[in-house]
């Protein structure tokens, strides 16, 4: 039962740091769009931007 | 996700390649045939910029030439030195509403166009919305790149404009989903600590030491939720205590103040209740409530933000219309009446105007509801904002952007959204007398038990503070109603004063105007009669044929029941004003015209034999020395009026018929239709006297009427609707605009008056039946206040969605 003296003022902090994350996350617009991260995780391609090769030259 | 894609059709676009061209591109090492060489351009740009990708993805061909052009110059209108996209001295940015996003490659795709674009900093596009938000740096890029970067992929963009609306509720909404937030973690964790002391406090399990700690950690879970959650309440209850009144947030913001300090006091003292899980619980459920009905806002606001975007910024303006066709573009606030405009496909049109070149299809679906697209052709007039959707019209404009019909519907609607219906005004005025006395109720409860038995005293007066729930009275109301309006706007009913569902269901008489009220207000043929050889359907061919090219209500009729087949030409045509017109056809020559103008060639009158020529416009059809055929137009009854009337005649409401229209018409109309009372040959003070007769033998009426004749009449009724002809929007003088102009609205209106009626009823019997039970069960000591807490809050779910069901339908 000891254990409780440490574990229940332990919950709180571990609470406080809860609001303080969803708050930097509310804060940086993480809540704004809850449809576009859903379809955006369905895309394949994984290549960055900066490495897309350019166009291959075409033969005939 | 591929879209099927046939062998001829354009791999871009979609339209069918032309035989023998060669466009194509080679996609994913697959050669694809183009249609055109734009499509070609655009899908090697695709290609070449490395997103091929979205050929895989898309579910959809990309928006055709008609559709899209490719560099359109009004996106030169903007420059970096708009004050509307200043950020700092080196960067800009900008919100940018984004229309046609349909799929997932969508985003992706204008995103990764956007941020391949030099000097862009950051692209994000939300779907929720529509909205797209650029930064870009002042030096490298203009706001015309970006907006043609995007045009270039398919799509259309267009500068957000800062709607101070919109705007406040997303900040309202994100504010209270975080006090949402914070008071659910703070509930739920309360709970945790809370749940040992009703579990293990009867066996004496719990040691003092360890009641206390949880008690502590209670308290310091609860504070956010006091300081931060309960704000909205707090705020609300001081407000209405400063102006002297005791709104329904008083009760709760003391429940909780109780509550929280009393149990700060069992805290400190170790002796006594705490209560930190009802305050908690008794908060968050409170704010789910206010949570949904913001949500509800919101959808009401998104639709008045798609109408306000629908007026484009910028018109083409053909100076030197008719000799040059050059264009130029033109802010739209600067056109003046009598400019000549062009409007391609898939534009909007800018101000109210008149087409004077070539015909179309428009989708009006933001200003009538009605969503499918309406043909137009030379001589019609347009509203502003509607759409032009199949091919390029040239137009006169007849009103300044800012008079146009849109910005007067804009204008309504913002009017509509102040006010509060006198039912919910009563019911505010009796929440507040129930809070009195609630207030009072609990403090003698207090004195009571504290006589009786103190240690109950506390919890018993916070349950009965906490179990009543005047929000049912004064919150359900408005909120059905706003479901209601929302509803009936998505019909294409605007509902412009507050008071006309409660009114409307009240209403005694019901009274309609005649001419386009329960008439199309435009003729019809009803009758052919033959009088010579020639038959009816050969009669109504050639009489079509003469009328071919005039756009007479008279010729329309007879056009439309000839039907679209095709007919022979008239030659010589000659239309003598007001008498009728003459031409050749088939090598006769016939005269079309009222009675003398036609016995002018086939020789005297025939004896009038006609039968229920009463109310009817003849029209007669004669050549040398004979008459052939007669036919009989009249103002054709909506089809709907029927069933209008007698809806209304089923619900015991007496139907008056009112009309300006000859006696004999009137009487005729109203005997088709079933309706008792009618009134013809009314001029406009007549029908208002009628009306005001009516009301002082304690009627309640409702006018329905069109708006610009009736205004007088309509603005005496006690409820009046107004058929929205487009152009007279700003003069309607009524509390209700049926902006699809369909009759039918009167009757969906009626019908979502009862409904909402009855289920305020339902909430008001519910919320009286639960305060008359609950508040004596806790005043008696048989809640606890988590217990209370719960009852209140079920109370107002079971309110709220009850009001939410008038959202379907």
């Amino acid at each position: 039962m000891e254990a409780l003296y440490l574990l229940i003022p332990l919950s709180v902090v571990v609470v406080f740091i809860a609001l303080w994350v969803y708050f930097t996350a509310s804060d940086s617009g993480q809540f704004d769009d809850l449809v576009g991260p859903g379809l955006r995780v369905l895309q394949d391609d994984d290549t960055p931007p900066e490495a897309a090769s350019p166009p291959a030259p075409q033969r005939e | 996700m591929n879209a099927v894609l046939k062998p001829a059709a354009c791999f871009h676009c979609g339209l069918p390649v032309p035989a023998g061209s060669g466009w194509n591109v080679t996609i994913d090492e697959v050669p694809r045939a183009m249609c055109c060489p734009g499509c070609e351009a655009v899908a090697q740009t695709i290609v070449d910029i490395g997103q091929s990708a979205y050929y895989r993805d898309r579910d959809e061909y990309a928006v055709n030439a008609a559709g899209a052009a490719m560099v359109p110059p009004e996106l030169r209108l903007y420059s970096n030195d708009d004050a509307q996209f200043a950020r700092d001295a080196s960067s800009c940015e900008a919100t940018l509403s984004v229309e046609g996003i349909r799929c997932a490659a969508c985003v992706w795709l204008i995103e990764r166009q956007l941020t391949r674009l030099p000097g862009v900093q950051a692209a994000s596009l939300n779907v929720a919305t529509e909205r797209l938000y650029v930064r870009w740096s002042r030096a490298e890029c203009e706001p015309g790149d970006i907006l043609q970067a995007v045009r270039q992929v398919g799509y259309t963009a267009y500068p957000y404009d800062a709607v101070r609306h919109g705007e406040r509720l997303q900040k309202a909404s994100k504010t209270l989903g975080r006090q949402l937030f914070v008071a659910g973690l703070s509930m739920m964790q309360v709970m945790m600590y809370v749940a040992p002391s009703y579990l293990a406090a009867e066996d004496g399990t719990l040691d003092d030491s360890m009641a206390s700690l949880m008690r502590w950690a209670s308290l310091l879970l609860t504070l956010p939720a006091i300081c931060y959650s309960a704000m909205p309440f707090f705020q609300g209850a001081w407000a209405s205590l400063r102006a002297r009144t005791l709104g329904m947030d008083v009760p709760v913001a003391l429940g909780i103040l109780a509550a929280f300090f009393g149990s700060v006091v069992a805290t400190f003292t170790g002796r006594g209740e705490v209560y930190y899980d009802s305050a908690t619980m008794f908060i968050f459920l409170l704010l789910c409530s206010r949570y949904f009905e913001l949500q509800a806002r919101r959808k009401a606001a998104s639709a008045l933000e798609r109408l306000q975007h629908a007026l484009p910024a910028s018109a083409s303006l053909m100076a030197g219309f008719p000799d040059n066709r050059a264009t130029t573009l033109v802010p739209a606030g600067s056109l003046a009446v009598g400019d000549v405009i062009l409007v391609k496909p898939g534009e909007a049109i800018a101000a109210d105007s008149v087409i004077i070149e070539g015909s179309s299809a428009l989708d009006l679906s933001l200003l009538t509801g009605e969503s499918a697209a309406q043909r137009r052709k030379t001589g019609e007039r347009v509203p502003g904002g509607a759409i032009n959707a199949s091919a390029a019209l040239i137009l006169r404009v007849l009103k300044p952007a800012r008079d146009s019909t849109l910005s007067d519907l804009l204008k309504l609607i913002e009017r509509a959204g102040s006010g509060k219906p006198q039912i919910a005004q009563w019911a505010d005025k009796v929440a507040a007398w129930f809070v009195l006395g609630l207030l009072l109720f609990a403090a003698a409860v207090f004195a009571f038990w504290s006589w009786h038995d103190a240690s109950q005293a506390w919890p018993v007066a916070i349950a009965v503070l906490v179990v009543s729930c005047p929000c049912a009275l004064s919150l359900a109301t408005p909120t059905a109603l706003a479901a209601a309006t929302d509803s009936l706007l998505r019909r294409g009913v605007l509902i412009v004063q507050p008071h006309v569902l409660e009114t409307l269901h009240r209403a005694t008489h019901i009274v309609f105007d005649k001419t386009g009220t329960l008439t199309l207000g435009r003729p019809v043929l009803k009758q052919t009669e033959s009088l010579g050889s020639m038959t009816e359907e050969d009669s109504l061919q050639v009489a079509a044929a003469l009328e071919a090219g005039s756009a007479h209500p008279l010729a329309q009729a007879i056009l439309a029941a000839a039907g679209e087949q095709a007919r022979a030409h008239a030659q010589q045509l000659q239309e003598v004003q007001g008498q009728g017109l003459e031409g050749i056809v088939d090598g006769v020559r016939y005269r079309l015209g009222n009675a003398a103008f036609v016995a002018a060639v086939a020789g005297p009158p025939l004896g009038d034999t006609a039968v229920g020529m009463q109310g009817m416009t003849p029209l007669y059809l004669g050549t040398q020395g004979r008459w052939l055929t007669r036919f009989l137009l009249s103002d054709a009854l909506r089809p709907e009026a029927r069933d209008v009337v007698a809806y209304f005649h089923r619900h015991g409401k007496q139907v008056v018929l009112l009309s300006g229209d000859q006696e004999a018409l009137t009487q005729g109309v109203a005997a088709e239709l079933g309706i008792a009372t009618a009134c013809g040959e009314c001029l406009p003070d007549e029908k208002l006297d009628f009306v005001q007769q009516l009301q002082a033998t304690g009627a309640v009426v409702a006018m329905v009427g069109d708006g610009i004749n009736d205004a007088a009449v309509l603005s005496g009724a006690d409820v009046s609707f107004a058929m929205g002809s487009g152009a007279a929007l700003a003069q309607a003088h009524a509390d209700t605009v049926l902006l699809s102009s369909q009759l039918v609205s009167v009757l969906d209106t009626a019908k979502t008056a009862a409904r909402s009626m009855r289920i305020i009823r339902e909430n008001l019997g519910w919320a009286t039946l639960y305060n008359l039970t609950a508040i004596p069960a806790a005043a008696l000591g048989f809640l606890n206040p988590w217990l209370s807490g719960v009852g209140m809050a079920a109370s107002s779910a079971v309110v709220i969605a009850n009001a939410l069901r008038l959202r379907k339908a």
